[in-house]
């Protein structure tokens, strides 16, 4: 059977919080606080929906969590603590020039 | 205070599920009733997602909490266009939303097609999810080569069914018949074959990923090397195209040496253009056309050469997507298979059709997974919402009527209870075989769990004597 493999946001959405991921996830595991999103891998379906549509590339699937475990801690204790984003916000300010700045 | 308004949302998979969603969200006195052709519902999510995929269909907690809702009604094997036409649903509701799908396979069209052995990818998927539809199929998988055309999620999965040790699919949710036939399956090889180059492959990578890690299966490609072109390399060169450069990758590491003997294969072919099957009375011989890859990036159009290029095979399937069917009283795009609008607004000859919306497949074509149709219904109810305060979408009264008038007919309604009790009887079935459920495959069966629950149901209450 395959391994669960989890999705989690990156760096890359600081300061962008685009959010079209949320309109995407079947299942509404996205949490934010001001800044950024963290996906709550628990409720995550790992259908990869939110992996295209994010303007920025901000998330991406685990294959080696060995190797990942910081970027996984992070999601899992900022998705626990942090509200759920249920629909699609307009992105922050900051969004437009972060967005050329990661080269997209 | 706003009017009440009535909506019908005709099917219930994840863009019917999505919608009404979005519909609870937008206007707070709104009802909205659910109809669905077969007793179950889910769609797709039941039966087209592979059973060995069971984390994807987690998402039925999210449906199970929307139909779990007092504004909604789930009325199962009620078949529009059929039991109820879309005229009188039109009569009835203030908002009818299509969300019935893409039914139909899109046929390759080739001499030979119709061959005992050569099949669509839609019945062999039907077949093993335990769809009613496709129960009866037979599949021949006493041969021992396959050929697989297409290069998508669904021909993945057809593949990796038809590859993957029965062991692996014992305690799933695959149906019970079809368990018993792959269980003696002789197919060893798989040939999966796409009219474009591996920089076109349309499979997310995170399923390729999983058709290398098939136990004891060898992937490969043929000819051993990952043949791109100048345009494709641009086409790979685009941060928005990740998925394809990571599928490229991805085959370039099924190239060399494999590792140690296994008994079963997965080879995948590029730049093939199927041509015609061959055989006496059954599949013998896929022939192909070789192609070449035409045009600018993102616009490259496979143009078949003179070569030709034979596999030998006993089984053919085609798995070259899907496409929506016409029902009467919706105007229908046969080009394309969808009903035509915009943004979710139903059209005819480019005129918005009052009251009549489509989302999902229906809508966009066969594109997108789970959370594409949440974003799309999101779309759809976006024009609805529009309407609703303009004065142009009337309010229509006859829901009630319309309700009772199935009774009358003698359409035997699966409600959310009944549905609820099918799905404990699948579970209970399942837990006797270490499975997560052992589903009914016939209409029939799942009917008559629901009406003896209902006549257990009234002997408690006293109603009905018995004995």
């Amino acid at each position: 059977m395959p391994q669960i493999m989890p999705h989690v946001v990156t760096e890359n959405c600081r300061l962008c919080l685009f959010t079209d991921c949320v309109e995407h996830c079947p299942v509404q595991c996205f949490h934010a606080d001001d800044e950024r999103s963290y996906i709550d891998a628990d409720a995550c379906i790992d259908c990869g929906a939110c992996i295209p549509v994010c303007p920025v590339q901000a998330i991406h699937e685990v294959f080696e969590p060995d190797e990942e475990r910081e970027i996984l801690a992070l999601n899992a204790e900022r998705s626990h603590a942090l509200p759920v984003i249920s629909k699609k916000l307009p992105p922050l300010l900051s969004a437009a020039a972060r967005r050329v700045e990661l080269g997209f | 205070m706003s009017v009440a308004r009535h909506a019908a949302v005709v099917g219930s998979g994840p863009s019917g599920f999505y919608a009404v969603e979005a519909l609870l969200n937008a206007l707070p006195n709104v009802t909205v009733d659910m109809f669905e052709r077969l007793p179950t519902p889910y769609g797709l999510v039941r039966s087209g997602v592979a059973p060995d995929h069971p984390r994807l269909k987690q998402v039925t907690l999210v449906f199970d909490k929307i139909m779990q809702s007092e504004r909604v009604n789930y009325f199962g094997n009620v078949a529009i266009g059929q039991d109820i036409s879309v005229n009188s649903l039109r009569e009835a509701y203030d908002i009818v939303i299509f969300a019935y799908g893409a039914g139909d396979d899109r046929k390759m069209a080739i001499p030979g097609e119709d061959l005992v052995n050569s099949h669509s990818a839609t019945e062999f998927v039907g077949w093993y999810n335990g769809h009613p539809d496709f129960r009866d199929r037979v599949f021949d998988l006493s041969q021992e080569v396959a050929v697989v055309v297409g290069h998508g999620n669904v021909a993945a999965d057809v593949s990796r069914i038809l590859l993957q040790p029965a062991d692996e699919l014992r305690r799933t949710d695959i149906a019970a018949h079809a368990l018993e036939v792959l269980a003696e399956s002789k197919v060893r090889e798989v040939h999966l074959v796409g009219r474009r180059g591996p920089a076109q492959a349309k499979f997310t990578s995170r399923e390729l990923r999983g058709l290398r890690l098939i136990p004891n299966c060898l992937a490969a490609v043929h000819g051993d090397a990952v043949v791109i072109g100048s345009a494709c390399e641009k086409e790979l060169a685009y941060p928005s195209n990740l998925n394809a450069l990571q599928n490229v990758e991805l085959f370039r590491g099924l190239c060399g040496p494999g590792s140690g003997p296994q008994s079963r294969r997965l080879i995948f072919h590029f730049y093939l253009n199927p041509g015609r099957l061959e055989g006496d009375g059954r599949v013998e011989n896929f022939i192909f056309r070789k192609n070449t890859l035409d045009g600018e990036p993102f616009k490259q159009a496979a143009i078949a050469t003179d070569e030709l290029e034979t596999i030998k095979c006993g089984l053919a399937f085609g798995s070259i997507g899907y496409r929506g069917q016409p029902v009467e009283g919706v105007p229908f795009d046969v080009r394309r298979g969808v009903v035509p609008n915009w943004k979710g607004r139903v059209e005819s000859d480019g005129v918005p059709v009052e009251g009549l919306y489509v989302t999902g497949w229906l809508k966009r074509g066969p594109t997108g997974i789970i959370g594409t149709n949440r974003a799309d219904s999101i779309e759809t109810v976006q024009q609805i919402l529009e309407d609703v305060s303009s004065p142009g979408l009337k309010s229509r009264q006859g829901r009630d009527a319309l309700v009772a008038s199935l009774s009358r007919q003698r359409v035997s309604v699966v409600d959310l209870q009944d549905w609820l009790q099918i799905d404990a009887n699948e579970r209970a079935r399942g837990q006797e075989v270490s499975k997560p459920r052992e589903k009914f495959t016939r209409v029939t069966e799942m009917l008559d769990i629901a009406s003896s629950h209902r006549l257990r149901k009234a002997e408690k209450r006293g109603r009905v004597r018995v004995g």
